[in-house]
């Protein structure tokens, strides 16, 4: 009779956990937030935060639980992130990731679990190609593409001469390539500096290499601190008057209120290429973007931006199968209908599962309350899908 | 090549060993005279750049900004070293590693927690926004700043410890504790005042870096090990070696960087070129350590040990 107890409990008991990880849907969100790079990951936790406001924290009828995890911008130590988010939380999908050199040490846990991985961020050519997969999906876009876009620009704004810089890493490296690929005139320099947990923050030899070069433009990928070290120094050299600056992830809602706070004048009208800029005229975005603002004081970057897509996303699938994650296959044929608002617009998913989606240039401006934010000037691609879905064989 | 392009990195290789220097001077009194490894030094170079960026954007002054470096970093190191790093003098290397790496964490953790992820930026004064332009080479009049501080210092450091009462102790610290101690002189004094100086120096070299850069969490940690080839180079507990180490590494540094690509590309296809300078670049001043070191174990200018 005891013993009988003791069993009809147990399966009461094992119900009961079964019961609760059946209750909630569990996104795991892996970002940096420790180290330097911990500005982005805060700008991503925040906008997740909001997006779980926005959706009153329910997906397909059902509670949404985040786990936020640390990857302490070493990929090493994002790679154990995820692992215990799969092993010992036991999620039902992961999403995050900054860091194209993360991602690529990250992914393969997740997918080995049979588990779909959402990159707000990271899009390295690798996954966008050869090593493609059904469980992956990006709300971000693929990292040759903005750079391609900045050539398409550079050419649109009759640039003949340009003068290249980027960290040494996965994403410099792409970017680089990106624009090599659709810029028409001559590059006459080119540096590839240190990156990593001891990146290199002055620039002083490069810039003065890029002045003697004498070219028409300069293009630049910093990401993070970086960012505002960079263009600082290109203001303080004095190159703001005599070379035009045009970025990719480089300037950004993050950078912008600390270079205006060290008066660099010298970045007001240069110009970027992005998919995205806050004052885009949609519905989900003015939510998103006047949500954001009121809710933390700032605009929000397009790390951000994607990141409430991400979670948006999630709900699209969540709320089609009525929360019920048990069938990955399920799961990734409702996430690839892209069936949800997305701040960016109108836009689906190619073979390779990247969005397929515009892209802009946008320029430096100071809004009607005096900030500093973005704007578009013009559109520059429509509808264009990354260079690597030819090679993916999904 | 171009002169005026070679006179230019010149200059910046100067300012960058400048601010080695500043940083490493400390460094290398407490190793030689207190036979202390202290990672923290980092902590102090990150702190001075807090200190001072706060009370820059705060009263929109950049002078009473670095000045506050100053004071609130020597206030810091006095407390540290009381409370701490005086225990530690008598243990050995690995407990003083172990003790300054669990302070940097804690210093790192305080910042974020007080100032936030985000970091620091801070605008210079309008007449240090520009640029000087001197027989055709334009610099940062900033950066010319820059050198002038390190110099100074420098230049009083030299005074300091050649022709005063406390350098000679130092220097007699650097070459015999056991006998400066024998001799009477109160080393625990000696040592607090050595320690809370090179605290000083490290947050003279942030407060100055931060306008160019930012104040930002962890920003020491990236470049004491940097600090430490310095040391080490120039011969631990040498202030002279230090100097002359620092000048060396920032402009092998900025050599490197600035045109180690074209001496590659006329051996190499350019795309080879590309990726290998800037990894052989950040290699060069270790290199450059082992060939010191293989030829003179004790660095460049060692304290004479008696």
């Amino acid at each position: 009779m005891n013993k009988f107890a003791v069993a009809l409990l147990a399966s009461a008991s094992l119900c009961t956990t079964a019961m609760a990880a059946d209750d909630a849907i569990k996104v795991g969100f892996v970002t940096t937030l420790t180290t330097g790079g911990a500005v982005i990951g805060n700008d991503m936790r925040d906008a997740v935060n909001l997006a779980l406001e926005h959706m009153d924290n329910t997906m397909g009828g059902k509670p949404v639980e985040v786990l936020f995890e640390d990857d302490g911008f070493k990929p090493a130590t994002g790679k154990q992130a995820t692992d215990k988010l799969i092993k010992e939380d036991d999620v039902d999908i992961v999403a995050g990731y900054i860091w194209s050199h993360v991602l690529m040490a990250s992914y393969r846990s997740v997918l080995k679990a049979d588990k779909v991985i959402i990159s707000a961020n990271a899009g390295p050519s690798a996954i966008a190609g050869k090593l493609c997969d059904p469980n992956f999906f990006s709300t971000s876009w693929q990292n040759d593409q903005t750079p391609m876009a900045l050539g398409e620009l550079l050419n649109a704004r009759d640039v003949k001469s340009l003068y290249l810089m980027a960290p040494n890493y996965a994403a410099g490296k792409d970017m680089v390539a990106g624009v090599e690929r659709t810029f028409g005139g001559e590059i006459v320099g080119k540096d590839l500096t240190k990156w990593g947990a001891d990146a290199q923050l002055d620039f002083s030899a490069e810039l003065a290499k890029a002045k003697a070069s004498g070219a028409e433009g300069l293009a630049v990928f910093y990401p993070g601190k970086a960012g505002g070290a960079f263009i600082k120094q290109y203001q303080q050299a004095g190159l703001a008057e005599s070379m035009p600056l045009y970025t990719m992830f480089t300037v950004d809602a993050l950078s912008l209120p600390k270079l205006q706070e060290a008066n660099m004048t010298g970045i007001l009208g240069s110009e970027m290429s992005m998919f995205w800029s806050p004052e885009m005229d949609n519905a989900a975005n003015q939510k998103f973007v006047a949500g954001f603002r009121e809710k933390y004081g700032r605009y929000p970057s397009f790390y951000a931006a994607q990141s409430y897509d991400a979670m948006n996303l999630i709900k699209s699938a969540a709320d089609a199968l009525d929360g019920d994650f048990s069938s990955t296959s399920a799961v990734r044929f409702e996430l690839a209908k892209a069936n949800f608002d997305s701040i960016r617009g109108e836009f689906e998913f190619g073979n390779n599962h990247m969005p397929i989606q515009n892209f802009y240039a946008r320029k430096v401006i100071e809004d009607a309350d005096g900030n500093w934010t973005t704007e578009i000037t013009k559109t520059v691609f429509e509808k264009h899908q990354d260079s690597y879905a030819a090679t993916c064989s999904m | 090549m171009d002169t005026i392009l070679l006179i230019t990195q010149a200059v910046n290789g100067l300012q960058l060993g400048v601010l080695l220097f500043l940083l490493s001077a400390g460094l290398t009194l407490t190793f030689g005279i207190m036979d202390l490894i202290n990672l923290a030094h980092a902590s102090f170079y990150m702190l001075g750049a807090f200190f001072g960026a706060s009370v820059a954007i705060y009263t929109g002054s950049f002078t009473l900004g670095f000045s506050a470096a100053i004071i609130g970093v020597l206030a810091v190191a006095w407390i540290i070293e009381k409370g701490i790093i005086s225990r530690l003098y008598t243990r050995d290397h690995l407990d003083q590693l172990l003790a300054t790496f669990g302070l940097i964490l804690i210093a790192d953790t305080l910042v974020h927690m007080i100032w936030g992820p985000a970091g620091l930026a801070i605008a210079l004064p309008p007449l240090l926004q520009g640029q000087l332009t001197l027989g055709g080479v334009t610099l940062p009049s900033y950066r010319v700043l820059i050198i002038g501080v390190g110099l100074l210092v420098a230049l009083g450091l030299y005074c300091l410890v050649n022709h005063t009462r406390t350098g000679m102790l130092i220097r007699a610290g650097a070459s015999n504790r056991q006998m400066l101690s024998n001799l009477g002189v109160d080393v625990g004094s000696l040592f607090a005042a050595v320690f809370c100086m090179g605290a000083a120096l490290a947050g003279i070299a942030g407060i100055l870096i931060t306008p160019i850069t930012e104040a930002s969490i962890g920003m020491g940690n990236d470049i004491i090990i940097t600090a430490f080839v310095v040391v080490i180079i120039g011969g631990i507990g040498s202030i002279k070696g230090a100097f002359i180490a620092a000048i060396i590494i920032g402009m092998i540094d900025t050599f490197g960087r600035a045109f180690l690509d074209q001496l590659f590309m006329t051996v190499m296809p350019a795309e080879t070129a590309e990726t290998a300078a800037p990894a052989v670049s950040a290699m060069l001043i270790y290199i450059l350590m082992a060939v010191i070191l293989s030829l003179r174990p004790a660095g460049l200018f060692p304290p004479k040990l008696r």
